[in-house]
This record gives structure tokens, sequence and C-alpha cells, in this order.
């Protein structure tokens, strides 16, 4: 009752509970940080967060700042809420100057994969702060993502968390790689088009967490491979994308039909993992998780009991 | 023959739709009117009444942050987007206008012939290649790498297309059409082979880059393209009377005192100048260089000394209203200005052929 009686203390009050219930640091010094591209951004206000990069956001979500995110990018398919709640600045190397600067964020955390490069360079000159996310994909790489973005946004503490979590992850798989004594030689799939297996050396450096040697690391990027070469790989295990439509009996069953693949070992022992694209492939916080899947589903003697016990 | 009834005689239906004047008058005005629309509408909601509050802080050099911001969108998005687009638009237009002139063939457009493949190709390469095997040609001419290459490609295409359709002694519609659309495949075939050989990220690049898109307008870029922009604004006066001679045919043009393989030459230059830059700043945008031409020639006549400026104008206009829509439509995501560009001109463009068809010209 008192309270009412003093509206600055009220409006002070209030201040606090807002600030303390988004999770920011009230009225603290600019937060300094030294991006990917080694420019230092300084960032005075971490309310309203553009997120670009599936990994970037999936990271802003898990350090618990997802209240503050304003925007994302279609590539950030998870949490899948993200993409349903927030505005979508579009494709993350179709982006647009004046697109990206209506969402009117107060700081903008992109993947350093994020274009064209003109509309980066324009952003990067506003006085909005611009911070360039590092995409490297290793255990190492997902550390300082996830260092640089809790600095970014004002969450160390939950930063550290999350890294000790996924080094802690990453020590299991490694305990558990150690194990396997002959890689299994995998075939990742991108999807079967016009009859033909799109196969990518980009998941050579998951398998390798999942304990499995990639047949096509030397494809650059993803390239439809022709049956024949598909009979000399002769996979031992395919690996192959969950879509967002259809079913992943659908999925086997298309990539059963291929006429290269029925000569496998793959399809003889009809070892076929179906896997969420950006889960396998997006190298967030989930990573050591996606990849212990991956192996409790190619090394089903390996695995134990734990199997299922990913997050 | 059919290019004959197409195109008509000069003077033939200008009288009954007003003066060329007036019709220059109403085309500027449509323009006016897409360069207002192009500054006042985005996705930030920014509009033109901010523009005294930014040219007020920066003859004062400061202002407050909303100010800044207002300024950012309007002057270093906006303004550079909109020189762009409507020199885009009036470039495409007039490359095809040119083109139907001088091969009295209302098909002639820069994207159906190969020149904007041509050009396509030789930015494409650049695009691709920039960092490995074309290091030294970007490094030696830096922003203009791209426009340069656009412009060397477009015109190799054009060159090539006059070579080979001349030697036959007249320029055969058929033979012209034909050897186009091959070269242009070949053009095409060869970009295909550059997007075979690129990584998923330059190849998601290339083919944004393929749906045409102006937004990665900056002032880097204008300055990039106004020295093209110059040369064909000051060719073209000098090939208005050339054209109309060439309407008659190329022996009758030459009776008329017209340097009949002189001015070929010159409209392939201008040609590949404009489709080159167009294509270097903004990606492959079609049906400007074929529906804007013919909608001048239906409302005004085939007089070039109105077709040209006026394709400028309509063009410009055309493009900057199309970019309007590629960047509210999905905001503030952006659709590809060509896809836009395509879903637009296709049906105005069927609407005046089959309309021309019924009343039987």
């Amino acid at each position: 009752m008192r309270l009412s009686k003093s509206p600055l203390v009220s409006v002070c009050l209030l201040a606090l509970a807002l600030a303390s219930s988004v999770g920011t640091p009230a009225a603290a010094a600019d937060v300094v940080v030294t991006d990917a591209g080694g420019r230092v951004v300084r960032i005075a206000d971490a309310t309203r967060i553009l997120a670009i990069g599936g990994d970037v956001t999936e990271i802003v979500y898990a350090l618990g700042a997802g209240a503050r995110v304003v925007g994302v990018d279609t590539t950030s398919q998870f949490p899948p809420q993200a993409l349903k709640e927030k505005k979508s600045v579009g494709y993350m190397r179709a982006l647009s100057s004046e697109g990206v600067i209506s969402v009117d964020a107060t700081l903008i955390l992109a993947s350093e994969r994020s274009g064209p490069p003109e509309v980066v360079k324009t952003l990067k000159a506003t006085s909005v702060p611009y911070v360039e996310i590092p995409d490297q994909h290793s255990a190492a790489g997902i550390a300082a993502k996830v260092r640089l973005i809790a600095r970014a946004v004002g969450t160390e503490a939950e930063g550290e968390r999350v890294v000790a979590q996924v080094e802690a992850d990453f020590k299991l798989l490694a305990e558990r790689t150690a194990r396997i004594k002959k890689p299994l030689r995998a075939l990742f799939v991108l999807a079967v088009q016009n009859g033909r297996a799109v196969v990518g050396g980009q998941a050579t450096a998951i398998l390798r967490l999942a304990g499995a040697e990639n047949v096509a690391a030397a494809v650059n990027g993803f390239r439809p491979l022709p049956d024949e070469a598909l009979v000399e790989l002769a996979p031992e295990a395919v690996i192959t994308m969950r879509r967002s439509s259809g079913s992943d009996a659908h999925d086997t069953t298309q990539l059963l039909a291929l006429k290269g693949l029925a000569s496998t070992p793959a399809a003889a022992n009809k070892r076929i993992v179906t896997m969420d694209g950006l889960y396998l492939l997006g190298f967030g916080p989930r990573a050591p998780a996606a990849a212990r899947e991956l192996m409790g589903q190619l090394y089903p003697d390996l695995a134990g009991g734990d199997a299922g016990a990913t997050r | 023959m059919t290019a004959a009834v197409t195109m008509g005689g000069p003077g033939h239906h200008a009288a009954r739709m007003g003066s060329a004047g007036q019709l220059m008058a109403v085309a500027a005005l449509a323009l006016a009117l897409a360069a207002f629309l192009s500054l006042s509408i985005g996705s930030t909601g920014i509009t033109l009444s901010a523009l005294p509050r930014v040219i007020g802080s920066l003859a004062s050099g400061h202002g407050d942050a909303a100010t800044a911001r207002e300024q950012l969108v309007l002057i270093d998005i906006r303004l550079p987007r909109l020189l762009l687009g409507a020199f885009v638009g009036a470039a495409l237009a007039v490359a095809g206008a040119m083109m139907q002139g001088m091969f009295r063939n209302p098909l002639a457009d820069p994207g159906l012939i190969g020149v904007s493949s041509g050009a396509a190709l030789a930015a494409v390469a650049t695009i691709a290649l920039g960092n490995s095997l074309a290091a030294p040609w970007t490094r030696a001419f830096g922003v203009y790498a791209l426009p340069v290459s656009a412009f060397c490609g477009g015109f190799a295409a054009t060159a090539a297309l006059v070579l080979l359709v001349a030697r036959q002694g007249q320029l055969a519609t058929s033979t012209l059409l034909l050897a186009g659309i091959a070269l242009g495949a070949f053009a095409t075939a060869l970009t295909g082979l550059i997007a075979f050989a690129s990584d998923d990220r330059e190849l998601r690049d290339l083919t944004l880059w393929m749906l045409g898109s102006l937004s990665g307008a900056s002032w880097p870029k204008v300055l990039a393209v106004a020295p093209f922009a110059l040369i064909v604004a000051f060719v073209l006066p000098s090939l208005t009377r050339a054209l109309n001679g060439l309407l008659l045919g190329e022996a009758e043009a030459f009776h008329l005192g017209v340097d009949v393989e002189r001015v070929k030459r010159l409209i392939a230059l201008t040609t590949a100048a404009a489709v080159g830059a167009a294509v270097a700043v903004a990606g492959v945008v079609g049906f400007v260089g074929i529906v804007v031409p013919h909608l001048v020639r239906i409302i005004a006549g085939p007089d070039h000394r109105v077709v040209l400026p006026m394709s400028a104008l309509l063009g410009a206009a055309l493009v900057l209203g199309a970019d309007v829509v590629a960047r509210m439509a999905l905001r503030p995501a952006e659709l590809p200005l060509g896809v836009v560009m395509a879903i637009v001109g296709a049906p105005i463009f069927l609407h005046m052929v089959v309309r021309r068809g019924m009343g039987g010209s």
C-alpha cells in the first residue's frame, strides 16, 4: 500500500522485476566482444536479439535467452517455436538490409555464413552491434560459439554450464568411440533425387564423432552420386535426413529402391538410419548428443543400455 | 515481313494516342510515382516524412539515434536501391528496344538471344572463381570487376551473334533467333558447369543471383554502374535516326545515309554496356527488355525518338514498382526481383499479344 504513494519506487521496482524476468544484468556497463571476423563489438543492450543461423538460434535458446529473441532466419528450425513465434528475416544467405533493420533488434548475432556480403557490410556499418559467430565443426568450435554468444547476451554463467555439458558429452562420446575397433564405412544421403542418391562430404565431422568413416568424404558439398559409384563405395551403413513431410519408412523404401544401393552391405543388413538434419549437421550444443544417438544406431551392441539416454 | 507488320511505319498510330510530348510526360509521371514509392515504402515503415529531419542532421552533422536509423534506411539503403533499380530497368528496356530495332524483329530481347546469358556467364565465373583462378582479374578491377566482366560477356555474346548472322549478308529472322538461342544455351551450359564445380554456399549464392535482386544495392555499386549509364545515355540520341532508317530495311537505311555497319557495332557495344552493367548489379531480371518496348510501340508508335526515351522511363518505373512488391510481399524477408518481374511481366505480355491478335493489326 505504501508503494503506491511513491510512484518513483514502484517504477523502480517494476523495472527491476522486468529486468530480472528477462535475465538481463540491469544497467551493467557495455559488454565488449571480439567476433569471428576479429571485429571488436560493443554491446549496450541485449534485450532485443536477432539470431541468424540454426546453430546460433539454438544456442541463444539453450542459454535461456529465447524470450529476448525478436527475429530469426529460416534455418532456425530448433527449437521449433523459434520460427513459429518470431519474425523471420528469410534465408540466411539472402538477407535484406532494410528487412533486418525493421525487426528493431538491439543486438544481431549472425553466423559467419550469413550473406549476401553487401548486406552484411551494410549491417556492420549500422549502430546496432553485429556479432559474427564462428562456424567450426568441432568440440572446441561449439564451446567457442557458446562462450561468444553467452558473453554477448550477458548470460556467461549459463554459458559455462552449457559448455561444461557439451564438453562432458564429448568426453563420454570419446570414451565410447575408443571402444570401436573398426569404424563402419558410412554414407550420408541428403535425399533421393530423380532416382539418384545425393550424398555429402559435409557430414564427415559428425560421422567421425559417431565413430564412423564417411565413404564420400571427398565429395565437395552435396552431389548426386551415380548408381555405379554407390556400388563401388560399398557403404556398411547409410544415414539419411528426416524431412518435415513424409515418413521415415517412405524414405527408407525410396533408398532401398536404388539399384546401386541394393548390392551394398548397408542394404543387406538394413542398416539405414534417419535423423533430423539440423540436429545432425548444425553443430549446435546438441551435436555430441546427436553423435551419440547416431553411434547408438550404428553400433547397437556397443551402446549398451543407454542408447536412448540422449537429451 | 512479320517484323515490318509488327513494327509499322514511323508515325503509324502515334496520332490517335496523343502527342509524343504528352505521352512522355505521362511516362515521366509514372517513373516519379514509382520512385516516390520506392523511397517511401519499406519493411521498417520509415516514410519520406523523415526526409527533412535526415537532411537537417546531415547538414548539421549530428542527430539522435532515431534520425541516424532513418538516415541509414533512406540514404544508404533505399536511395542507392532506387538509383540502381531505375538504371537496371532503363538499361534493359532500352537494350531491348535497340535490339528489336536493329534486328527488325519484335522477339529480339537481350534475355532471349543470349546477351544476358553471356553477361551472366561472365559474372558467375567472376563470383565463383574470383578468389582462385580469376583472382588477378578481381584484384585489378576491384568493385568494377563484376560489371566489367558482365560487360565483356554481354559484348562477346552480341559480337558473336552479329558476326555469325551477318555473314549471311542479311539478318534473316529465323537464323538470328536460332543462333541467339543456341548461343544463350551454350553460355547457360557453361554457367551450369561452373555451378556444378561450386560448393554448396557458392551454389546457393549463384542460384539467388540468377533470380535477380536489388537487395545488395549500395553506393559503391551505384558508382560502379554510373560510367556505363553515362555511356549509354550519351550514345543513345545519336542512334535514333539510324534506327528509324533501319526500320525500312538495311539497304534503305544505307540510301538514307546511315553508316549501317558502324551503327550496328555501336548498338552492339551500347547493348552490351547496358545489359552487362544491369546484370552485374541486379543479377538476371527478365521480361523488361521485351515487355516495355512493345508496350511503348503500342501506345506511341515506332518512332525511335520516342521509343528509346519512353522505354527508359517506363522500364525504370516497372522495375522500381516490382522491387517494391519484392521487398514488401514477405517482409522482413525478400522475394527475388526476377521472380516478381516474370510474375508481373508474363501476364501483361500475354494480354498485349492476345489483344493485338484479336484486334487484327
